[in-house]
């Protein structure tokens, strides 16, 4: 007789640890291409939204504190931990995303070598960007850039990791943290992510992952006032978002906000296959210029 | 401590010639506005220097499509290096010009000669030279576009009243070198260098529609945040309109760079020169009667240090000179108008009523015009209005504190984070300072500097985007945020 295996609680990710919702919700999970039942995933709700907000503020600090090297380090650590549970993650992306089993290795592929492109940005991007600036006078006069802060993200609703990693990896690697809402229908891998993330010296609150509705969720985290800045990828193909009301509620605190891709007011999913640029990494930068005098 | 007296020594009118009447400055050419007009008048006398146009929606419109003319038939089409040239044209006739400029600025905004003259004019004159050179170097400037960043089109600029030239340079600048074109409002209560500059644009050839410059208030500028022509705004203000911006803007394809309003704290340690200190922090406050977004509102002052950097303070305060702002000796100029100098009462009034001490340095005001005494709250605590609130004046905060991390908190404890100043002599504590500091400009030893080359813009509610240097490109080329 066949054994009966041991399936899995998909729960959310916050401050380092995986709870249920506070709302005690949780809703059905099925896979794309025939539909069966895969898991119920915790439906996450405002009050999980603020707890992952509070547990992000208190842990970025720290990690924006961290040597460069280091975040560097902890980063490639996940595409480590990534690539040992690629069996894992190669069945999630091929239930969530109704691909082939070599479409879906690819796709995993694709999303642990991305982290290794933008772990490798961690000591790098702030040679790029910033440097001396020549001043008409007697200054030392340098710019830098620092991370902004508490990023909120709704991660993409058709790419469930290589689309997730996509906005995860470009808003950590400088030292912000991140309350990402997933995918409302393939939620799984980022679960699955978060795991991986658990295991890989990523200090708890830097990465917040809450499962469930955008568009009960994001209304809170655009309207949250300590919140920097909030990258709307996800209001594309999402059930009942308006991504143009969530900047407006983003003004009052003056986030900064990344559009969605699209024009005028349509929102559409990227290719998440394409080569990226620095965009969404310093989408969520401050520039901080500081001047001394020069003297004997 | 005898006041030294100074004769008079007025910087002379007769290299302005004003019009009676200006009108708007659309597709290359002076033309009559559609709707009223608006008077604007020193506020050191209450004269009435000119007629302006109240640009109407239909004005702007039609700036708008001159700017997309422009853009789509000229400028667009031009090689970096010649729209290089042009600005290197207009830095030049501002540098010939420079004086004429300086001495309306002070005339139309209240501020001391030797500002206008020495700093604003001077400046914005740089930054029109600086972007001219980046015309046709962009590939060089690792923005978003790789070795061809794209305009995005037509840009829609609103500038504040406290530095009115200074702040069109560094809007047009930028906006012109990266191949957009433009369409400015400058502030209703300070319009005047902008026409002028308009003038500068004619004698530089540039191009009609390039550079449109439309007069008005509120509204003017609404209509330009509304017109679905503009593809990006450039906006230097109150957090307040910055905010209504955004609001505007949200759901749409608009950029849009913010920079708004400040509470610079500037932090003074017991180990600082606290001579230069003082130099600074007066620097700091009262440059331009302290109508300065990162203006160093709140002094931070270690306890040890407080009543002598008070005592120095109020005894360098009494010799400031406030008065005449076209006379070359004047340290502080007038307010820039009677709505402002009704708010600076308003909150120095609450100050007192919340129970801060309120000192200042009793010199005589002219009978006219807009005047406030150099004036310093003492006792203030961090719940006070007077050290959460922009003033926008001169009038200085002063609080204490302990220890590194006390100024830190303290500091950071606002919804600002434009600029921040740390007075002390060690290195090391200099830059663990800047580093906690969430502030866009960090002065060490310094106050109130600015150059070209320097990203200026502020963290959190001070805005977003940076203007100058390679920094202040990103803005204008599309891929940006």
């Amino acid at each position: 007789m066949a054994r009966v295996d041991v399936k899995k609680t998909y729960k959310l990710y916050i401050g380092g640890k995986f709870p249920r919702s506070e709302s005690g919700r949780s809703y059905e999970v099925y896979a794309a291409r025939k539909g069966e039942f895969l898991a119920n995933a915790a439906q996450g709700s405002r009050k999980d939204a603020r707890d992952a907000v509070t547990a992000a503020r208190a842990a970025q600090p720290a990690w924006a504190g961290a040597t460069a090297y280091n975040r560097g380090q902890v980063l490639y650590r996940v595409a480590e931990v990534m690539e040992a549970r690629r069996p894992q993650l190669v069945q999630e992306v091929r239930d969530a995303e109704g691909l082939t089993a070599a479409a879906a290795e690819a796709v995993v592929s694709q999303a642990i070598d991305r982290w290794v492109w933008y772990a490798g940005w961690s000591d790098k991007y702030v040679q790029i960007l910033g440097g001396l600036n020549p001043v008409a006078g007697p200054y030392f006069n340098i710019s830098a850039s620092e991370p902004t802060g508490v990023v909120a993200v709704l991660a993409p609703q058709e790419s469930s990791l290589l689309g997730l990693v996509s906005v995860i990896a470009p808003v950590i690697v400088s030292g912000n943290a991140v309350v990402v809402v997933t995918s409302a229908d393939r939620p799984l891998p980022a679960i699955t992510l978060a795991e991986c993330l658990a295991t890989s010296d990523v200090p708890g609150g830097v990465v917040n992952i809450i499962t469930g509705k955008a568009s009960e969720i994001a209304p809170w985290l655009a309207s949250h006032r300590d919140v920097n800045a909030i990258d709307l990828a996800g209001a594309a193909g999402a059930d009942g978002v308006d991504w143009g009301a969530l900047e407006e509620a983003s003004a009052e605190n003056l986030k900064r906000v990344l559009r969605p891709a699209g024009t005028g007011a349509d929102a559409v999913e990227p290719d998440w296959t394409a080569t990226p640029d620095l965009s969404r990494l310093t989408a969520f930068l401050e520039t901080k210029t500081v001047w001394h005098p020069k003297g004997r | 401590m005898p006041k030294f007296e100074y004769a008079p020594a007025p910087e002379s009118r007769a290299v302005v010639d004003l019009q009676s009447s200006y009108g708007l400055f659309i597709n290359g050419e002076f033309v009559d506005g559609s709707g009223a007009s608006f008077k604007s008048i020193s506020p050191a006398t209450e004269e009435v220097l000119a007629e302006v146009s109240v640009a109407s929606d239909a004005d702007v419109d039609a700036a708008v499509k001159a700017a997309r003319t422009a853009y789509t038939r000229v400028w667009s089409r031009m090689s970096g290096a010649d729209r290089g040239k042009y600005l290197y044209r207009i830095a030049r006739i501002l540098q010939e010009r420079a004086r004429e400029f300086a001495v309306l600025e002070s005339l139309d905004n209240g501020k001391p000669i030797k500002e206008s003259r020495d700093v604003d004019i001077p400046l914005a004159a740089a930054h029109f030279f600086y972007n001219a050179g980046w015309a046709d170097k962009l590939g060089y400037a690792a923005l978003p576009g790789g070795a061809n960043p794209q305009p995005h089109g037509v840009v829609g600029q609103i500038i504040p009243w406290n530095f009115p030239m200074l702040m069109l340079s560094w809007k047009i600048a930028p906006a012109l070198a990266t191949g957009n074109t433009v369409v400015l409002k400058p502030a209703e209560t300070t319009p005047l260098t902008a026409l002028l500059f308009a003038e500068v644009c004619q004698q530089a050839d540039l191009p009609p529609g390039v550079v449109n410059i439309v007069t008005g208030a509120g509204p003017t500028g609404q209509a330009i945040v509304d017109h679905p022509g503009i593809d990006k705004l450039a906006f230097t203000g109150s957090t307040g309109v910055g905010k209504m911006i955004a609001r505007a803007i949200s759901g749409t394809r608009k950029k849009a760079t913010l920079e708004l309003g400040g509470k610079a704290a500037n932090i003074v340690f017991d180990d600082a020169p606290i001579d230069q200190a003082v130099e600074g922090i007066v620097r700091g406050i009262f440059f331009n009667q302290g109508h300065v977004c990162c203006a160093g509102s709140r002094l931070l002052v270690q306890e040890t240090i407080a009543e002598e950097v008070e005592s120095r303070l109020k005894r360098r305060l009494e010799t400031l000179r406030v008065g005449d702002p076209l006379d070359k000796n004047t340290d502080v100029g007038a307010i820039n108008s009677k709505a402002q100098l009704d708010r600076i009462i308003a909150l120095t009034d609450v100050g007192e009523a919340e129970g801060a001490e309120r000192w200042d340095n009793g010199c005589e005001l002219p009978s006219k015009g807009f005047w406030f005494r150099p004036t310093v709250f003492t006792g203030v605590s961090q719940t006070h209005r007077i050290a959460q609130e922009e003033v926008f004046g001169p009038v200085l905060s002063v609080l204490t504190f302990r220890t590194p991390q006390e100024a830190v908190a303290k500091a950071n404890n606002t919804p600002y984070g434009l600029s921040a100043g740390i007075w002390t002599e060690k290195g090391s504590r200099i830059l663990w300072m800047a580093d906690q500091l969430k502030a866009g400009v960090v002065w060490a030893n310094t106050f109130n500097q600015f150059d070209p080359t320097s990203p200026f813009g502020g963290y959190k509610e001070s805005g977003y985007g940076r203007e100058g240097g390679r920094h202040g490109l990103e803005p204008y080329v599309k891929g940006t945020h």
